[in-house]
């Protein structure tokens, strides 16, 4: 792994356990570690977008729809058929990458707006499911008394405790797609994105390469999705409509989308935005989000993490 | 480099590919044998470069035949073409803009390397061994065409005439047999010129053959073995270099063109 990666992830790890210090000990700020959960169940999804629109170049609309099949999946075989919910969560992994793989074969051959349209599709279509299967998904109401984790028989009833699974899984995804970034997978992608034809020259696979990506993103959506099922406790459409995938993709533009730490930073600061700081515009959080997005945009297009090697060097200079 | 190169012969019959009402490709029949430098040469809009695209597999012809030892080609996707042992670069530079000038020949050791997703995820041992042959073989390549000093650069970065040597060298890292280099010369000054021409050399010593689209007479008939001419999607014209000079049809096909005749 570069060494810059290496120390941004001990970075990372050293805010992450000093986090819940701080915020159990400061009452005004105690909230936060719930807050914390959320931002690491997007962060898992958006480390996935990240891969698929960053590096492969492939854009996705429809991503609130695998975060919603994890969770389904989930909520479903956990309350209605009593299954352990560790098997439960496999399950979803199953049925997610299923449907990634006959979502993805035929709209990853479509480029640009039409690949949009397509996932966009697929999101509604999903969402409606959710929706109208009554008897499956307790339609727009949905369903609650979905069980919570354990671990080796010791379940996780505090904040404290789904923080740290949560966080141990980014930490865990994190390491797995830096090293997939920094190989011939990564470079395979990178290259589809700047030239398809000079990379199916090479001989790399270059469909083939963009459905696995695809697959692998929805796969970690769907983890997202049983860990929030299981934390939340009951879940409802409304959490997986076609706002949620906007705003995930909002998330990955911000932070900035060529580089996955970028996702990881416009997740949080998008998520505390919208759960904290935005609170004074009611509904209309997501013309702020717009706003945001449209600066970034215009005036920083390689996101907010592009920031952070020009003030490492004005800090160097003193 | 390319140690274990058996050789490979390219035939190419009756080839045709139109776009829409544009016959670009009107029944061309020819071959290439290995270990030759062979230029194929011709006004613009000959079909020189769909030529490229159809043995490559950019798209299908419309009809006719390729084959490759007597395998037929024609209709195979470009990965399955590389495979086989057939490598290019392109008129309009097609580097990887935003990777790192290694990373772009790293992409040519694709088809040489197989670690998978799990493997790579994890950096299993067998996967950092590869990936330690493959910066390896990279940095080799990149040597050969004289870009080690580029290698952290990015690709987009460079001048135009490096840009096409990157191209070289990620056509080369796949271990061709076979390689296709279109207008490589094209924006490269006297000096430069040169400097491909004794490349070309170095690839032919390698054990690999080389077709060249070329506009620069004076390069095409410096190095070539054979050179065929194209006019309006036929052929028009084969031989050694001395036969092309003086053949009436080659220089009639040029009147047309402003082109300078004291070198034909
Ligand atoms: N992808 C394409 N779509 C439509 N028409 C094409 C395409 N590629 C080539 N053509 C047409 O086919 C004909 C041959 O073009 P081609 O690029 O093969 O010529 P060329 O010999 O390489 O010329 P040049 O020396 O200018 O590179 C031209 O009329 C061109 O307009
Ligand atoms: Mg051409």
């Amino acid at each position: 792994m570069q060494s810059s990666n290496r120390k941004a992830l001990l970075g990372l790890t050293l805010f992450l356990i000093l986090f819940p210090v701080v915020a159990m000990n400061v009452s005004a700020i105690g909230h936060y570690l719930d807050i914390m959960i959320f931002v690491g169940i997007y962060c898992l999804i958006n480390m996935g977008l990240s891969l698929l629109m960053g590096y492969a170049g492939q854009i996705s609309l429809g991503h609130a729809a695998f975060f919603g099949l994890g969770a389904y999946t989930s909520g479903i075989l956990c309350t209605k058929f009593s299954m352990s919910p560790w098997l439960a969560m496999v399950a979803g992994v199953g049925i997610t990458a299923l449907v990634a793989y006959i979502v993805g074969v035929p709209s990853l051959k479509l480029k640009g707006h039409y690949l949009a349209m397509a996932t966009l599709g697929f999101g509604v279509i999903v969402h409606i499911f959710f929706n109208e299967e009554v008897s499956l998904t307790g339609g727009p109401s949905g369903f609650s008394d979905i069980p919570g984790l354990s671990i080796l028989g010791f379940s996780l009833n505090s904040d404290l405790s789904y923080y740290i699974l949560v966080w141990f899984l980014v930490l865990l995804t994190l390491i797995f797609s830096l090293n997939v970034i920094h190989s011939r997978i990564g470079r395979a992608l990178r290259s589809l994105h700047d030239s398809e034809l000079a990379a199916d020259a090479m001989g790399v696979e270059t469909s083939r390469y963009k459905v696995m990506i695809f697959v692998l993103s929805a796969v970690y959506a769907s983890v997202a999705g049983s860990l929030y099922t299981h934390y939340v406790g009951f879940l409802s459409p409304s959490s997986f409509d076609f706002f949620l995938s906007i705003k995930l993709v909002m998330m990955v533009v911000v932070g900035g989308m060529h580089n996955i730490w970028g996702a990881l930073l416009g997740t949080w600061l998008l998520t505390f935005l919208g759960n904290e700081w935005l609170h004074v515009f009611h509904d209309f959080d997501i013309l702020v989000y717009g706003a945001i997005l449209l600066a970034v945009v215009m005036f920083l297009p390689d996101g907010l993490v592009h920031l952070v090697p020009r003030m490492s060097r004005v800090w160097k200079r003193g | 480099m390319n140690t274990e190169s058996s050789p490979l012969f390219l035939h190419v019959e009756n080839l045709q590919k139109s776009f829409g009402g544009v016959q670009a490709l009107k029944g061309l029949s020819f071959k290439v044998s290995p270990g030759i430098i062979k230029a194929i040469i011709g006004p613009n809009g000959a079909g020189k470069t769909t030529l490229f695209n159809v043995i490559t597999g950019v798209f299908p012809p419309n009809g006719g035949a390729i084959a490759l030892n007597g395998m037929s080609i024609e209709g195979c996707k470009a990965r399955e073409i590389a495979r086989l042992g057939v490598s290019r670069t392109f008129q309009n530079v097609e580097v990887f803009g935003r990777m790192t000038v290694l990373e772009n020949v790293m992409v040519g050791r694709h088809i040489q390397s197989r670690a998978g997703i799990i493997s790579t995820g994890l950096r299993l041992v067998g996967m950092r061994r590869e990936e330690r042959q493959i910066r390896e073989s990279a940095m080799q390549h990149l040597a050969f065409v004289g870009l080690e000093n580029r290698a952290t650069e990015l690709a987009a970065n460079l001048p135009l005439g490096e840009q096409k040597l990157l191209e070289v060298a990620r056509a080369l890292a796949t271990d061709p047999k076979i390689l296709l280099l279109d207008e490589p010369a094209g924006g490269l000054n006297t000096r430069e010129t040169e400097g491909l021409a004794a490349l070309i050399h170095r690839i032919l010593e390698q054990g690999i053959t080389v077709v060249l689209v070329e506009h620069d007479m004076n390069l095409v008939m410096d190095i070539s073995d054979e050179i065929m001419v194209m006019n309006f999607g036929e052929k028009i014209a084969e031989g050694k270099p001395k036969q092309i000079k003086n053949d009436p049809l080659v220089i009639e096909a040029y009147l047309g063109e402003e082109v300078d005749y004291s070198d034909l």
